[in-house]
């Protein structure tokens, strides 16, 4: 337990200590914010689909939370080339505990990086419908944290080569996150985007978090937690799995 | 000469990659509070060697026994025992001394109501508890091998692996990690292995050495039979005699790489 919470506390650490950091992964939702949000607004509502931000929003959160997400998974790769990966490694801890702590921590981690994009949507005039629902949210937006770090976890663990990560991000973080409710409604989809954004398990995400913060669901909540929180724990078994057969 | 069981004892141990065999059919054995020295060229097999004594590799054939625990079959138990310094450092560079050191000692389940005080006479032992609020990333390179010599004691272990632990760093710094060395076989009745390519330290501090090349060990003793069997003066003579003058190249690894990358994209 008390490795979980050391290895746990660790990310966090890093977290804090590394401002640019925090800024710079703020950067991009609100640029997709400001430029989708203001850009797309009045044509959304000429359209009579109503207020586009209200739509926008949830998809821009669940962005800061997937990009931080994966990429706190990834840091295995730093951490290998750095040499603190053996540190943990030889001590008389489980892997599994390692990858419990580093995963839970890095989720907290990208949970605070979506709570942050939240407030900067208020600001921007995102109304959140009803706060009593708000846990709602965030219960969805942990569970995308997960999803990501695992999905970082499971890459960072094969990959010993920083070169390859760039590709990673370009071909499956971003079509995971373009190819997904965040920016455009589902209903009169070409067929086959439709049944793209169906078989992404972020969908679910981002529709459990568009319910929390505007009551708007298209799958239902039930539907929501089960499909992510199943293709999670997969992710998080792959991932445990992987890192446990690193060698050094 | 061993009073009661070796700490480590290791009996034609192998270690094969396809056709290349990195360690080939070694066995040695080492007492308790010895300090051993393993030498030997550039990729001769003394890190590969380590890493199966310290559970990180899986031998090939052959058996290990470390303080009487297989490291295969009883990974726990051998990984409580030893308290290892790697060739390359493996700080955290974004926390300070003292994070690192309390970090080590929740993995290592050291009490907490002893751990403060451990690590305070630790880090007054290496010469840096002035040092302990500061972040890694600031500290020489020959500080940061003092942290994880304190680091590696952290939890009491019987024996101690260095893997170079003087590599890269000043003469003075280099005298002093060995005075710590010393200290350790001689009052904490530590077991020490070490490696190193610097053979007038190994002629210095070890009691007992192996040589070791194409992963085979081509001779041991003390450094003073050593000397006397190849009829040199110095240590570094007689290691040339075993081993030849050819210069052995290791290929860059994914960690100089690595290196390189940061330095371009100045990261951390």
């Amino acid at each position: 337990m008390s490795a979980i919470y050391i290895l746990w506390l660790r990310q966090l650490k890093r977290y804090f200590r590394t401002r640019i950091r925090i800024l710079s992964s703020l950067g991009q939702p609100v640029l997709f914010l400001v430029s989708l949000g203001f850009g797309f607004g009045p044509l959304y509502q000429r359209a009579g689909a109503g207020n586009y931000l209200q739509y926008l929003v949830p998809g821009v959160i669940a962005m800061g939370v997937l990009f931080p997400a994966v990429f706190s998974g990834i840091e295995i790769i730093w951490d290998r080339q750095f040499g603190f990966l053996k540190e943990t490694l030889v001590a008389p801890v489980s892997r599994f505990q390692i990858v419990l702590g580093r995963t839970l921590g890095g989720a907290t981690t990208a949970l605070i990086q979506g709570t942050l994009v939240l407030l900067i949507c208020s600001v921007a005039g995102f109304r959140v419908g009803n706060f009593l629902l708000l846990p709602i949210a965030f219960g969805f937006m942990f569970l995308i944290a997960l999803l990501g770090n695992s999905i970082g976890t499971a890459i960072g663990s094969i990959l010993d080569d920083v070169q390859g990560f760039q590709l990673i991000m370009n071909f499956l973080v971003t079509p995971l996150f373009f190819f997904s409710n965040a920016l455009f409604p589902v209903d009169g989809l070409p067929a086959p985007l439709k049944l793209l954004v169906r078989l992404n398990p972020l969908s679910y995400g981002i529709d459990g978090l568009r319910g929390g913060l505007s009551q708007v669901f298209l799958f239902g909540p039930a539907i929501d937690v089960v499909i992510l929180g199943a293709v999670t724990a997969l992710l998080l078994g792959v991932g445990s799995y992987l890192f446990s057969r690193i060698q050094l | 000469m061993f009073i009661g069981r070796p700490m480590i004892e290791v009996q034609n141990l192998t270690k094969r990659y396809g056709d290349f065999i990195a360690v080939d059919r070694i066995s040695f054995s080492v007492a308790k509070g010895e300090i051993f020295g393993f030498l030997g060229p550039n990729g001769a097999g003394k890190t590969t060697t380590i890493k199966m004594l310290t559970t990180m590799l899986k031998p090939t054939e052959g058996s290990i026994r470390v303080d009487g625990f297989d490291p295969v079959r009883d990974q726990g138990a051998v990984r409580r025992t030893f308290g290892i310094v790697f060739q390359d450092p493996s700080l955290d560079e974004a926390l300070t001394a003292f994070e690192n050191m309390e970090l080590h000692a929740v993995l290592y389940g050291v009490d907490p109501r002893e751990r403060s005080r451990r690590i305070g006479k630790l880090l007054r032992f290496v010469e840096l508890w002035d040092r302990r609020a500061d972040f890694v990333k600031r500290f020489s390179g020959g500080m940061k091998r003092r942290l994880e010599i304190a680091r590696a004691l952290l939890h009491e272990p019987k024996i101690m692996f260095l893997d170079e632990p003087t590599l890269g760093l000043d003469p003075q710094t280099r005298n002093h990690i060995w005075s710590y060395i010393q200290e350790l076989s001689r009052e904490r009745d530590v077991t020490v292995f070490f490696t190193t390519h610097y053979m007038e330290e190994a002629d210095r501090v070890a009691d007992e050495i192996a040589v070791i090349d194409h992963g085979k060990i081509v001779a041991q003793g003390s450094p003073a039979s050593l000397k006397q069997r190849v009829q040199t003066v110095s240590l570094e003579d007689a290691f040339i005699a075993l081993t030849g003058h050819a210069i052995r190249d290791e290929e860059a690894s994914a960690a100089d790489h690595m290196r390189q990358v940061r330095k371009i994209w100045g990261r951390r």
